[in-house]
């Protein structure tokens, strides 16, 4: 793997990466260009042949989802979907941060190929540097021709405005974000109707992912056929991956989809092993809300694909966390409970009490208070919640259904030990003050 | 207890109450207007432009952001309480955004978070009695690679350890992040509305519990 050569994150670490000469320099807005030339429905089919995935978490193919636009349709609405709330995933952070100009770039042929006029940018609002970061790259965009009236000297009109969030998780799903740009709570939205068809002030919406557009300039320079042979299968095309725990070099790393979770935690392009040669207990592979592994399946492909044969919800964001041997599962099942508790936007039962449900269990399993029957519990109460069994609106349940059930199943044996090595009456006695 | 009839048509801003939004903070406000089909979509950017220029966003502001956007009160107030960014009531000069994902944790965020806390005396969503520091805690900052991580207010702080907490939060300049800025968000200087060392006034505060 030491032949990749970076394409999304080529111009990281060079001087003045953030500038328009910079990222013209390296050949930046041809990809642009050269989509304008076209007519908006070629755009659209050399995307479904090169078939660009989302980069968000689900993996659904972008030219299918742009497809879906109703033929008709007068004004359609862009959304880019920037809020990266996902723990540990930073690398939409790292594109913004490094070359703002190529996501303006894919902004430019989305909107061209949906024929969208205007083009928002969902900020998460941490991110305060990447904000200036990006507006000014817009100005700069703006005073270049690259955006507003006659872009390229096209006659097609782009207006891109950055819109900031406030910190909410469930605002990077896709319906959350459309309520939250309309300036309401972000509680995503009953579907049918898809945004497609009535999505932000109820016309036709589009929500792409970043990382998904930042693709789409190579995509129209080197062509679908240079897309198809990064990776394999459907897994195609350059990929982000971040890593971060223990390992000797975290970072946000550009590879193809065909190496192994192992590969990006030793690899040295990429983690470089654990801190003090630490043994690996568990791996969140694709961002929490996909699910664990333990030390014993770091051989999973970090594809599309792979991660479902090893009890995973998916890819996800492809960003890997690694928990060592030293640190004490129970504090992992409590953060990650208390994640989901807090971050549950309230709507659904299952998922509002749900994840509350699970945070207590986690609390006091933490306090050394637990009890087997609740690792039964967490079990239970993880397998009735989310879009699959059929209860909620959005996915978040399920996304925090995978990691705890996986947690629970997976290491169940050094729970039930922490409860063995618990004082008799302990756990009657926390939870008479607890409840 | 007998129902009380809320007249609809009744302005929703109080003749007699000292309004809070300046004309600067109003004109950034309506300079959104144009990017979006509804001035209810313009409520979120103007929350950001109150927070920034006045610290917080007391009933007053939301009665007058209201007025401005053409929508209720309880809509400003609906979308504010869902969203953990906002205020309601005053915040310190600087807000330390501790990260508690489980990449900050398992590289010693919640120590750092328990330094911050015993070296400024407060707990999370409190304001030092000086008004110079507030404590916030997010879950996840996107720093995961440079875990533990904290913002202080703007400014993003890297590889935190629980032992450099008290020389950073006693560095005068740990919020200044020295890159170049677009002024879109950056609020116009206020000195008439916030006294130094003493909390704004507090008559129009709203005692909001953190959302859970």
């Amino acid at each position: 793997m030491g032949s990749y050569e970076p394409v999304l994150l080529k111009n990281r670490g060079v001087e003045g990466s953030c500038t328009l000469k910079v990222h013209r320099a390296g050949g930046g807005y041809a990809g642009a260009e050269k989509a304008l030339k076209l007519s908006s429905d070629e755009v659209i089919e050399e995307v479904k042949k090169a078939n660009l995935r989302g980069r968000g978490g689900a993996g659904f193919p972008a030219g299918v989802k742009w497809s879906f636009l109703p033929k008709d349709r007068e004004k359609t609405i862009l959304c880019v979907n920037g809020d990266e709330s996902e723990p540990p995933t930073f690398s939409n952070r790292v594109l913004m941060e490094s070359d703002p100009h190529m996501l303006i770039e894919g902004i430019i042929i989305a909107a061209y190929a949906t024929r969208s006029q205007v083009a928002y940018v969902y900020l998460r609002v941490e991110f305060h540097e990447q904000f200036h970061i990006l507006q000014l790259a817009i100005d700069e965009a703006y005073a270049a021709g690259l955006l507003g009236k006659d872009v390229l000297g096209s006659g097609f009109d782009l207006d891109v405005y950055v819109h900031r969030g406030a910190g909410a998780y469930v605002c990077g799903e896709e319906t959350g974000l459309i309520e939250s740009l309309e300036g309401k709570r972000g509680w995503p939205r009953i579907k049918p109707p898809f945004p497609a068809v009535e999505g932000a002030f109820g016309l036709p919406t589009v929500v792409n992912n970043v990382e998904t557009l930042a693709n789409l300039p190579h995509i129209m320079t080197r062509g679908a056929d240079w897309f198809q042979s990064i990776g394999a299968g459907s897994s195609t095309g350059p990929k982000l991956f971040c890593l971060s725990g223990p390992v000797n070099r975290p970072g946000c790393f550009e590879g193809a989809m065909d190496m192994t979770c192992e590969e990006l935690i030793y690899g040295d392009d990429y983690g470089r092993g654990m801190v003090d040669d630490v043994g690996v207990k568990a791996v969140f592979p694709g961002g929490i809300s996909m699910g664990v592994l333990t030390g014993d399946e770091l051989g999973m492909k970090m594809d599309f694909d792979d991660p479902r044969n090893f009890g995973l919800l998916g890819l996800g964001t492809a960003a890997a966390v690694v928990v060592d041997v030293e640190t004490d599962m129970r504090d992992v099942l409590l953060n990650v409970s208390r994640f989901y508790s807090h971050e549950s936007c309230g709507q659904c039962t299952q998922c509002r009490e749900g994840t509350s449900w699970m945070y207590r269990i986690a609390s006091r399993i933490a306090m050394g208070a637990g009890r087997i029957e609740d690792l039964d519990l967490l079990e239970q109460v993880s397998g009735r919640m989310g879009m699959m069994p059929g209860y909620s609106i959005c996915g978040l349940p399920d996304g925090a259904a995978f990691p705890i059930r996986g947690l629970v199943q997976k290491f169940r044996t050094e729970y039930e030990e922490h409860m063995g090595r618990q004082r008799d009456g302990r756990a009657e006695a926390v939870l008479r003050v607890l409840n | 207890m007998a129902w009380k009839t809320i007249d609809r048509n009744e302005p929703v801003v109080d003749a007699g109450a000292t309004p809070v939004l300046t004309e600067a903070i109003r004109g950034k406000i309506e300079s959104f207007f144009p990017r979006y089909p509804t001035k209810r979509a313009v409520l979120l950017p103007a929350l950001h432009v109150i927070q920034d220029a006045l610290g917080f966003i007391g009933w007053q502001a939301m009665k007058e952001v209201a007025d401005l956007l053409e929508i209720h009160p309880s809509a400003v107030f609906d979308t504010i309480s869902f969203y953990t960014h906002f205020w309601t009531k005053p915040r310190g000069e600087k807000v330390v955004t501790v990260c508690r994902s489980i990449s900050c944790e398992l590289l010693g965020g919640r120590e750092v978070l328990e330094a911050v806390k015993d070296h400024l005396g407060i707990g999370e969503h409190e304001t030092t009695g000086d008004g110079k520091y507030s404590i916030a805690v997010e879950e996840c900052l996107a720093g995961c690679d440079h875990g533990p991580c904290l913002l202080v207010n703007e400014r993003m702080h890297k590889c935190v350890k629980a032992a450099d907490v008290p020389a950073l939060l006693a560095d005068a300049g740990n919020a200044d992040h020295g890159l170049p800025r677009s002024d879109l968000f950056d609020g116009p200087v206020v000195d008439d509305d916030r006294d130094d060392g003493v909390i704004a006034s507090t008559s129009d505060v709203v005692e909001m519990q953190d959302s859970n």
